[in-house]
């Protein structure tokens, strides 16, 4: 039975993973624009200029 | 694209799309409008950004009407420092706002400028906000260099007076961070409660004793980080002696968390952890609803936004440009065509042809002569003039409005105060039902009486009535946006609900700026005058004339011989060899022999006349009057029919009678309104406690719309200029008004449906509660069950009703 102990504690540990994850996702901005993104992503990249 | 056909009409702009009037501008197969548009396409070409015009076709801004502008002010030390959000010796970051941003291409050239100039490190658009960010090395470019060079594309930011004197509230993210710790505790707390809800007999009290202490850890940050608000909320109110509805709610948390962690200390029970939990992030998720920001809108603009930072001044014989601020009495400033007068200031030199529409609501430009007083605000309409300035730009006529009262007040929203009465009845009748109940119970024993007495307080937190009003008005700030109706804050729809008295102004907000209702009156013009009338009209920015030009259908421009421009009178010029004269009667009639029908001389009518005559012949005029929003005359009638109904105008009373062919009798109409005039008569309404609704559109209603109750402006772009204001209207959707003020009550009515929901649950919680036998799995289950119920009931009828409205 003090397995689910040890299996409670790293599920704990790894929902904190998600959460340290979703804050620092704020924190760097990315809800400060929610529109922008998902335009830019669909820009393609030009393969000549990349050579310079 | 078609090139062998001879007519050019059919050719579109490659870089703007808009119709080209000239073979002038053509590289390869390409034609262009304009030079500008042409040198923007070049520039672009050469850079290797011609994937510009292949994500969409056209997304050139025209140039037409755009007028070259000098930005030697950015070199001012100061005005770098202020408009900068970071400088260090090498690098600069700035935020622009460019209103033309409208589609992908746009911000995939603004994010690839590093390749036009090496000096910009790198750019980041917001698309949403129409804004620009932009890294840059200053020794490499300068500031007036990189907005000259965002000029050229067509993507001028804009920089006003205010740019400079305010930044901007930094986006909320700590309600992010709430929300995200709430969800996170919530949910491992219900996860480790699932023993206790499946009843699943756990012998080891190890394990009862670490589900409950982790429970109790994780509710701590819930606790004391993500409903902190709700403490402090109500602590404020409590100073004031005002019991707000986050009373009962922060009486609610605290009770469930001082109960659970006792019950856990003292190993008595499992604690509600996951009740307050999830009644915490539901109640942030609602927080976090209602507020629905129009990021692109600005609400609390004021003569600021609308000045420009810089102006040109005449020292020692050469010309500099200096920021609006420095501006000192007796500076000799130079206005040129198309700029706005910063200051009171006495004409020196050149003849002024002043626009105040959009300060003092006059449709018609004003003549000035020299050693004439302007008010500063107006817009030059001829060529560059003079100026001396006379007084500070914060101590002019028109800027003298904000320091009126009405520009402090923080409106207090009043739907809080009606939530918080209800707050109130609702706590005293709690804390009475849970003493009652417990005095009974305390007969038995002193931990059943407890038992009791937190349970009626834990059931009855109003979790659903608090959580009605987000969702209600929140889902009706979504209706409205999508009706092109954009409300500042959800206080606004219960305002709305209230009106009694709706006022109008007059220029720009019923009538149409810019567009005229032109009749031609006299014998009908052939296709070559109407063509040569139009060459004539063409030449001159006078708004009559730009009236006539837009009126007159003809695909043939001619060149003009001769051009002449009689400020006040009129124009006229040789078209193939027609003397053709347009203008007032007198201008007209001076060289005309032989008397033409004399019923042309006598109008009555209402509005403008325009004379026209070829040749010396006066063929008649062009009657030009006001042109009134589509469905102007339906939403007066409605309104009159509901709302006490008036209209303010500046302008003088040419219009009357036009306008009041619209209008149900009962309407008021009064002209030559000044803006002290119209915040008087807000004033005056208001003092027969009557709630008002003004729509306006000018800085000269600014004062009204900060007065009334609720102050609307109606724009026809919304990312341009709008006084400060509760609502912004786009004009487009005018003809709505009625139906959103129909809506707003339905959406009050709703809240108070929503309240009726939430209350029948509080009252199947409450009988558990009274009778001691609230456990932990009824609490959960309770609790979001009502809260789901009222959210879903709130946004299902708001869609329902509004779908019925046809909004």
């Amino acid at each position: 039975m003090s397995v689910i102990a040890v299996l409670i504690i790293i599920s704990l540990l790894i929902a904190l993973g998600f959460l340290i994850a979703f804050l620092w996702a704020v924190k760097s901005g990315q809800y400060n624009d929610t529109y922008t993104p998902s335009v830019r992503i669909l820009f393609d990249d030009e393969k000549k200029k990349k050579d310079e | 694209m078609s090139i062998s056909g001879l007519s050019i009409k059919n050719k579109k702009c490659f870089h703007c799309g808009e119709d080209c009037t000239t073979d002038n501008y053509q590289v390869g197969f390409k034609n262009f409008c304009c030079a500008g548009c042409k040198t923007v396409y070049e520039l672009l070409n050469e850079n290797n950004l011609g994937n510009y015009y292949t994500i969409i076709d056209a997304p050139g801004i025209s140039f037409k009407g755009i007028q070259s502008k000098r930005f030697d002010f950015l070199e001012d030390e100061e005005v770098i420092i202020r408009l900068s959000e970071f400088k260090d010796d090498k690098l600069t970051i700035v935020n622009f706002y460019i209103p033309q941003i409208h589609c992908s291409s746009c911000i995939w050239l603004l994010e690839n400028l590093y390749k036009l100039n090496p000096g910009i490190s790198f750019s980041k658009v917001n698309f949403l906000k129409k804004e620009l960010e932009v890294k840059f090395y200053h020794n490499k470019i300068s500031l007036r260099e990189l907005v000259e060079l965002l000029a050229s594309t067509g993507y001028e930011p804009v920089i006003q007076l205010d740019s400079i004197e305010k930044k901007k509230p930094k986006i909320n993210q700590q309600l992010y961070y709430k929300i995200g710790i709430a969800a996170f505790c919530f949910g491992n707390i219900m996860l480790l409660s699932f023993p206790e809800y499946l009843s699943i007999d756990i012998h080891e009290t190890f394990y009862r004793t670490l589900f409950g202490y982790l429970n109790f850890i994780l509710a701590l940050p819930v606790f004391f980080y993500s409903a902190s608000d709700y403490f402090t909320s109500a602590y404020k109110g409590l100073k004031k002696k005002i019991v707000n509805i986050n009373f009962p709610l922060a009486l609610g948390i605290l009770i469930l968390f001082v109960r659970s962690a006792f019950e856990i200390i003292t190993q008595t029970g499992a604690g509600y952890f996951d009740s307050m939990t999830g009644l915490v992030f539901f109640l942030l998720i609602g927080k976090i609803f209602q507020e629905k920001t129009y990021a692109f809108l600005n609400f609390e603009r004021s003569y600021k936004s609308y000045f420009p930072l810089a102006v040109h001044i005449k020292e020692g014989g050469k010309e500099k440009s200096i920021p609006v601020s420095k501006l000192k009495v007796g500076d000799r400033i130079i206005i040129r065509k198309n700029e706005i007068i910063p200051a009171d200031s006495i004409l020196f030199e050149g003849s002024g042809n002043i626009d105040y529409s959009f300060v003092t609501g006059e449709s018609k430009p004003v003549q000035k002569v020299l050693g004439e007083l302007i008010y500063a605000g107006g817009r030059q309409l001829n060529s560059a003039i003079e100026l001396e300035v006379i007084k500070e730009v914060s101590q002019s006529y028109l800027t003298q409005l904000w320091n009126n009262d009405s520009f402090l007040k923080k409106t207090e929203s009043n739907f809080v105060s009606f939530t918080d009465a209800v707050g109130k009845y609702f706590t005293l009748t709690i804390l009475l039902i849970a003493f009652i109940s417990a005095a009974f119970w305390l007969q038995y024993s002193t931990a059943s009486a407890l038992n009791v007495l937190t349970s009626v307080l834990i059931v009855a937190c109003p979790c659903a009535l608090a959580l009605s009003i987000p969702f209600t008005l929140g889902n009706s700030i979504r209706i409205f946006g999508r009706n092109k109706f954009y409300l500042k804050n959800i206080s606004v729809i219960e305002n709305l609900a209230k009106i009694k008295a709706v006022i109008f102004d007059k220029t720009g907000t019923i009538t149409e700026t810019g567009k005229t209702n032109v009749r031609f009156i006299g014998p009908a013009l052939n296709p070559f005058q109407k063509e040569i009338v139009k060459s004539l009209a063409r030449n001159s920015t006078h708004p009559l004339s730009r009236a006539v030009y837009d009126h007159l259908d003809g695909n043939k421009i001619y060149e003009i011989e001769n051009y002449e421009e009689h400020t006040g009178r009129g124009i006229q010029g040789f078209v193939l060899g027609n003397l053709v004269k347009l203008g007032s009667l007198n201008f007209v009639k001076e060289d005309v022999s032989d008397g033409p029908d004399s019923t042309l001389y006598n109008s009555d009518e209402f509005g403008s006349q325009v004379y026209l005559s070829i040749n010396c012949n006066i063929l008649g005029y062009f009657n030009i009057s006001n042109y009134y929003r589509r469905g102007f005359e339906q939403v007066a009638g409605e309104l009159s029919k509901k709302y006490g109904l008036s209209v303010l105008s500046g302008d003088n009373e040419n219009e009357k009678e036009n306008l009041e062919k619209y209008l149900k009798p009962a309407t008021q109409i009064f002209f030559r309104q000044t803006p002290g005039d119209k915040l008087n008569f807000v004033k005056k309404i208001q003092a027969s406690a009557k709630k008002v609704l003004m729509f306006g559109d000018g800085l000269n209603d600014a004062g009204a719309l900060a007065q009334s109750n609720v102050g609307v402006a109606v724009t026809e772009n919304i990312s341009y200029f709008s006084p400060a204001c509760d609502a912004i209207l786009d004009a487009a959707a005018f003809e709505k008004i009625p139906s959103f003020l129909e809506f707003s009550k339905t959406s009050i009515k709703i809240i108070y449906a929503s309240f009726i929901i939430s209350f029948l649950y509080n009252i199947i919680g409450l009988s558990f509660a009274i009778e001691g036998l609230l456990s932990p799995v009824v609490a959960a289950i309770l609790m979001p069950l009502s809260s789901v119920s009222v959210v879903s009931f709130a946004t299902i009828a708001t869609n329902f009703m509004a779908k019925r409205r046809g909004l």
